[in-house]
């Protein structure tokens, strides 16, 4: 039977995919299950959201 | 008026000086704004050739037809959005290079190598230590772009189109004829592969104490 909280490897593709595109009612709910306890993936989490604004500096810097 | 009582020749030529002077900072504007254009174009199509053509192109047709720019942004923001449209014709106009160029199988061992079989991550989550001074860090910059540049060139260019272009997946798909979970999975291995990269490049090494 499949987890609802799925795997790390699951989770952090659903956190990339969040990105580009919406998520599924089920998407959502093992992203939130997986939260609660999962360390590893809230850093990834907060890595994505980090390399975001990485992106948007990146743009705008000029040598 | 103003000319009659002043003397006709004199205002004209006062506004010709002027003119003149406005146009000459604008064009070099444009011209200083060459080395970071070029830089966008190449990583975004991975070709040198066609990234000096596109960056020749929309310089040309900022110099050729500067009242289209509005005022509205800095110059360097006009031209990127000059750029853009060049890139996507170039891509176009070799579709064909570009179809067959695609390898959506990039890295496909990348999370094999993060993951253990369970689907668990195989090595310790990295903490990565006050970031939003990062930010703000010429290095820094610098190392990303070390790291866009050393993505595979398909991954590479479908991040590009994503987080500089800001295409949507359906606009990539489009472009490079390929599926929208093919995007999605590139995307996905290269924001993988871009942490892996700054962890190794940047904060790997943030206790070494020479660097800002």
């Amino acid at each position: 039977m499949k987890k609802p909280w799925g795997t790390c490897r699951e989770v952090t593709a659903l956190v990339s995919a969040r990105e580009d595109r919406d998520l599924s009612m089920g998407e959502r709910t093992v992203l939130r299950f997986h939260a609660f306890i999962c360390g590893r993936c809230e850093r990834w989490e907060s890595q994505v959201k980090f390399m975001r604004e990485s992106m948007q500096a990146w743009k705008n810097y000029r040598d | 008026m103003l000319a009659a009582a002043f003397g006709g020749t004199h205002v004209v030529v006062f506004e010709a000086k002027f003119v003149m002077t406005a146009a000459a900072a604008f064009a070099q504007e444009v011209a200083e704004s060459r080395t970071y254009l070029l830089r966008f174009a190449r990583l975004q199509l991975r070709n040198d050739a066609w990234a000096e053509d596109v960056v020749a192109d929309t310089m040309l047709a900022a110099l050729e037809k500067p009242q289209n720019f509005g005022g509205r942004s800095t110059v360097k923001t006009w031209l990127v959005g000059i750029l853009k449209f060049k890139i996507i014709d170039c891509i176009r106009a070799h579709s064909r290079e570009v179809a067959s160029s695609v390898n959506t199988n990039e890295d496909a061992e990348l999370e094999d190598l993060i993951f253990s079989p369970d689907g668990h991550q195989a090595n310790e989550a990295y903490e990565w230590a006050s970031p939003e001074q990062t930010l703000h860090s010429k290095q820094f910059l610098a190392v990303m772009d070390v790291c866009i540049n050393e993505m595979p060139p398909t991954m590479g260019r479908v991040f590009l189109m994503r987080e500089w272009m800001e295409f949507s997946t359906d606009e990539i798909c489009k472009e490079l004829k390929v599926s929208s979970s093919n995007v999605w999975v590139l995307l996905h291995r290269a924001r993988l592969r871009l942490r892996e990269c700054l962890q190794l490049k940047w904060f790997g090494d943030q206790a070494t104490p020479t660097k800002s």
